[in-house]
């Protein structure tokens, strides 16, 4: 042998680069309306119902804005949310509150805090940059019937809640099908699972997945109950006209 | 028309609304809540010998229907009030809607807010409820309707709402059957109010453009319309007998800006509120023009726990001619005002926990109002909150200070669907 085995393999960071590209920048706007259920440890239940809508700015990797109509619960309906995302830098969110018919700035520094309580957190929703992890290959292996890669990927700085990551990510469509968190003190504590994929426009589509809290029992449910690429999302979608007045005939 | 027959009228208007929705085929959806609403007295009672600021169960109904680009929103509430032993209805919005592509247009009553203070208005001139904010009524109940037509143009390079309002609302502040609150003219009991007519004149007419500039949600104002707080106008100043309660004119000029800065979320605001009836600022009854000027800062601290923090300032020109003009026995308004505000907000239990705190303080006449709150989400649909407002500090007309007597205690419960 002349040349060493690994030159033609794929680098880990390449390998997250790729999931990443999968899982948060496939096609040039998104469109999902999905339920998410917040469901405790003792078995109580809290519904969201929302649509969100994602369009891409850039190559996988790049700047994005997304947009989320809430349909439930009912104190919450009509209330909308937009973010401008960076990956260099902390995202503009705005929020609408339909009561008092106000739009407002809010606060964005913590990406790893909960997405309306669930057990996700925005990165989880919008992705993480994959600059600001190290990643090795731990091993390869067979996730039910899939040939996955196992890559741990550890934070370089220290503002985030777990000390490492474990992503089990599909050889062929680079989507993670499971990831496991562990805490400061290395234990496990958060395991994300793909429980359902779909081809949705020839897009392989993660659309049911669950992310359960290992140490609290509390898990949350996510179900697509529908998804679509390449709908034509207009720029201004993404603006305070639109925050105030959702944009019917694309959120339903 | 009697409270029972408006309620009527307006349970009929919003069934012939459904009805029409339906026959339109759109896309309709109902909604609303029932809610009890209670606000205890924990200083001495009330003026009148009551002990409750509030006390009310509330139904609301929310109908919004659209079919193709039109849109009708109907908001209404029937409550029954115990203070007041009554029933009543109240429309709180009603408008049609139209949407094109680079316009909008909305008619009827609507809820308007505008720029970037959090509870401190400079270029919100639109009407607000104070006896809801100081009696522990939910915060949606700070804000009124105005009848008004409102158009959205959206060009590109920039956005514009225009808003006329013909028919005048004025702010409502507490009553002094139930809240302490000073009053310059005490023994004066005949009082008259003086809203502006309805006429082409004196319609209010608001305008807003904004855009994003640098990163920067920007935004300019103009009004040209009433102050809503009114000015007591008495038949003499020395024995006065009687009270014309009257809205002197206004304009107002500002501008606004929020965006990321510092770590957090950086809002400015400033408004020149131009008292046209009293430019010279020689008449004492009606207010001189200002200057107002806004900062805020929003930071996330950690997880689910946010800070905000507010100066806010205010300066009284022609303040030479306002003290020269002040008839005696009246104590003079210093040239400056100013408020600070601090909120802190800590999501617990999935974020259906939720424990508040918010304080104003003003430097400069040192009175406070200090709001604590605990709000909790039972299930999707019911909600209970149980919060205090406790005033004090200043002296017996500053903002606050005058509520000294009226701290109080409530709790909201709500079963939303």
């Amino acid at each position: 042998m002349l040349l060493p085995a690994n030159v033609f393999a794929i680098s880990p960071k390449e390998i997250m680069a790729k999931s990443e590209a999968a899982f948060y920048y496939q096609g040039r706007d998104f469109k999902a309306r999905m339920i998410m259920k917040l469901i405790s440890a003792g078995g109580q239940e809290r519904t969201r119902e929302l649509t969100m809508l994602r369009k891409n700015y850039g190559p996988p990797g790049g700047n994005q804005k997304y947009f989320i109509y809430f349909f439930q619960p009912a104190d919450v309906k009509d209330m909308t949310f937009m973010v401008y995302k960076y990956p260099d830098r902390d995202s503009d969110r705005w929020l609408f509150i339909p009561a008092l018919n106000m739009v407002r700035r809010i606060a964005a520094q913590d990406k790893r805090s909960s997405f309306v309580g669930s057990d996700f957190s925005y990165e989880d929703v919008s992705g993480r940059n994959v600059n600001d992890d190290t990643h090795s290959l731990v091993r390869e292996e067979k996730l039910g019937a899939r040939d996955c890669y196992v890559v741990k990927s550890t934070p370089k700085a220290g503002d985030v809640e777990y000390s490492y990551k474990l992503s089990w990510v599909d050889k062929a469509d680079f989507l993670p099908m499971k990831e496991e968190y562990y805490d400061r003190r290395g234990e496990l504590y958060k395991v994300f699972t793909a429980d359902e994929v779909k081809n949705v426009k020839g897009f392989p589509t993660i659309t049911k997945r669950t992310m359960k809290n290992i140490q609290s029992g509390h898990r949350t449910e996510v179900s697509f109950t529908k998804a679509d690429y390449n709908i034509g999302l207009p720029d201004n979608i993404f603006s305070e006209r639109f925050l105030k007045q959702p944009p019917r005939r694309w959120i339903d | 028309m009697s409270f029972k027959l408006k309620s009527i009228a307006l349970a009929a208007a919003l069934i012939l609304s459904c009805l029409c929705a339906n026959a339109l085929a759109g896309d309709v959806s109902l909604g609303g809540f029932l809610q009890g609403n209670y606000s205890f007295d924990i200083a001495q009672g009330n003026p009148d010998g009551g002990n409750f600021k509030w006390a009310e169960e509330r139904v609301q109904l929310k109908l919004d229907a659209n079919k193709g680009p039109f849109r009708v929103f109907i908001k209404t509430d029937g409550f029954h009030d115990w203070t007041d032993q009554d029933f009543n209805a109240e429309l709180r919005e009603g408008f049609v809607e139209y949407t094109a592509n680079k316009w909008d247009a909305q008619i009827g009553r609507q809820i308007i807010t505008w720029g970037v203070g959090d509870l401190i208005f400079i270029n919100d001139v639109f009407p607000k409820d104070y006896e809801a904010f100081f009696s522990g009524r939910p915060l949606e109940y700070l804000k009124k309707g105005v009848d008004a037509a409102k158009f959205g143009l959206y060009p590109g390079f920039a956005s514009f709402d225009v808003v006329a309002i013909p028919f005048f609302t004025p702010n409502v502040y507490p009553s002094p059957n139930r809240f302490w609150i000073f009053d310059p003219f005490p023994q004066v009991t005949a009082r008259e109010k003086e809203e502006p007519p309805v006429s082409l004149k004196d319609t209010e007419l608001a305008v807003r453009a904004y855009r994003q500039i640098a990163g920067f949600d920007t935004s300019v104002y103009f009004y040209r319309g009433f102050f809503r707080q009114p000015s007591p106008l008495p038949d003499n100043f020395q024995t006065p007998t009687r009270l014309t309660l009257f809205y002197p004119e206004l304009s107002e000029y500002g501008a606004s800006a929020q965006g990321q800065a510092l770590g957090g979320v950086l809002s400015l605001e400033a408004g020149y509120y131009d008292s046209r009836q009293d430019r010279s600022g020689t008449n004492p009854l009606i207010p001189n023009s200002q200057t107002r000027f806004l900062v805020g800062y929003q930071r996330q601290l950690w997880e689910d726990f946010t800070l905000g923090v507010q100066y806010y300032f205010e300066y009284m020109h022609n303040y030479s001619h306002y003290l020269e003009s002040l008839p005696q026995g009246f104590s003079p308004e210093k040239r400056y005002q100013d408020l600070t505000s601090l909120r802190l907000t800590k999501l617990l239990r999935h974020q259906t926990l939720r424990l508040s705190f918010f304080m104003f303080y003003s430097p400069a006449v040192s009175d406070y109002m200090l709001n604590p709150e605990v709000k909790y989400n039972f299930t999707d649909h019911i909600w209970a909150a149980l919060g205090s407002n406790i005033f004090g500090g200043g002296n017996r007309s500053s903002q606050f200070g005058q509520l000294a007597r009226d701290n109080n205690m409530y709790v909201q419960v709500r079963y939303e669907f």
